[in-house]
């Protein structure tokens, strides 16, 4: 085996899926906030988009099955609010696959100045600001419930946090 | 620093959030709307989830862990103000409580994002964004229902008066307040309750709605020393059937 890189790692890690958005890797999602490579030992550092995310033992889990197979012999995870999620951790890559799989992707930090941009989110199917918010919860902590005007529909938003 | 003062300050802000989450929890197929039904029990899930992290804290300076902390102690070793404990009762009365203790919660933890102990400022920095998602649903739905009909304003200004008094006990002195101030750990419970009367004032101006006078009310206190209401036992009690019936299931 060659020797671990932390750029192997988080290429191993884009296979690991947020367990309640399954085309969405903890990668792209901004959830992994360290990883460090000893020899043939890893530890990651992880932060919860919410701190009462109950994904987070699965998500756990995936890290070590994945970096198990691999061959990783030792996986150490730590849960740390040291760096804390935020809704800009999402990556680029990662928004494109939250509007594919039809929620709506957070407006960046720059705009959530005032929680009043949830009034009018764009919607993920037409693109169109005629929306308007349904319920600042929805069926997961992390997301909320809107409505478009122009498809008359009700859609999904992942939250700026 | 004082361990002690700081374990207790960890207590009684995580008993509150895992005594209201569960209260929350409670509407969870019963809302006055679907809508309310997923706020409530999305907003409990968030408050038993934030006391989880507190007492992972708690665990990490040798106290029990999380799950034997919240399931195998009785009423009077928990350190949450009574107003938490208190039954739902009507929509009226638990809007009412939603709307004075998450104001009062998210100024604390936006002081305690300043704290001198790291692990409590980290996590508090944390909490206080998501927090935004609690005080936003609670003052629009005070407003609103504040400024509707004959029926929605007496309704909360009933339960407004009824729960003040509970309310002011949220701020019940702690035994270490001047080690906590001292060291930087915590502004303290007058300090917050200063800015929570500011902005419960700013939000209740914009309704029909009338605050009491506060000079004239006493706290009920008691609950930060494990003084309860005869509410909170048969809350643990249910709270922690499942766990009772086997504490080493694996879940």
């Amino acid at each position: 085996m060659t020797a671990l890189s932390s750029s192997m790692i988080y290429h191993w890690l884009e296979d690991v899926k947020d367990p309640e958005i399954p085309v969405l890797s903890l990668v792209d999602l901004g959830v992994i906030t360290e990883v460090n490579v000893e020899g043939s030992d890893v530890k990651i550092v992880m932060t919860p988009t919410f701190v009462g995310c109950p994904a987070l033992d699965l998500m756990k889990s995936g890290i070590t099955e994945v970096l198990k197979s691999k061959g990783v012999e030792k996986v150490d995870i730590e849960v740390s609010y040291r760096k804390p999620w935020h809704s800009d951790l999402i990556s680029d890559k990662g928004r494109q696959a939250l509007k594919q799989f039809g929620l709506a992707p957070p407006p960046s930090g720059e705009l959530f100045t005032d929680l009043d941009v949830l009034e009018h989110v764009p919607c993920p199917r037409c693109n169109g600001t005629d929306t308007e918010l349904k319920n600042a919860f929805g069926p997961t902590l992390c997301r909320s419930i809107h409505y478009c005007n122009t498809c008359h529909e009700a859609f999904e938003q992942f939250k700026p946090l | 620093m004082n361990a002690l003062a700081i374990k207790e300050l960890l207590y009684k802000i995580a008993d509150d959030q895992l005594i209201i989450g569960h209260r929350n929890s409670e509407w969870t197929g019963f809302g006055p709307l679907l809508e309310e039904d997923i706020a409530f029990s999305s907003m409990a899930q968030d408050k038993v989830g934030q006391s989880q992290a507190l007492y992972t804290i708690l665990h990490s300076m040798g106290e029990q862990d999380p799950d034997t902390i919240a399931f195998t102690r009785n009423a009077a070793q928990f350190h949450n103000c009574i107003f938490v404990e208190l039954p739902n009762g009507e929509y009226d009365f638990s809007l009412i409580r939603h709307f004075l203790y998450d104001t009062a919660v998210a100024f604390r933890f936006e002081m305690l994002s300043a704290s001198s102990f790291q692990p409590l400022a980290e996590l508090s920095n944390k909490i206080r964004g998501e927090l935004k998602y609690h005080t936003l649903h609670a003052n629009t739905w005070v407003k609103q229902l504040g400024s509707a009909t004959e029926e929605s304003i007496a309704r909360l200004q009933q339960s407004l008066v009824y729960a003040m008094p509970y309310a002011l006990g949220m701020f019940e002195p702690s035994a270490f307040e001047q080690e906590l101030i001292a060291d930087g750990v915590f502004e303290g419970e007058a300090a917050l309750r200063e800015q929570w009367i500011k902005r419960i004032e700013a939000i209740i101006a914009q309704t029909s709605l009338r605050l009491p006078d506060l000079r004239t009310i006493t706290a009920i206190q008691g609950g930060r020393v494990g003084k309860h209401s005869e509410h909170l036992q048969p809350l643990l009690d249910e709270m922690s059937e499942v766990f009772r019936i086997d504490p080493t299931a694996e879940w």
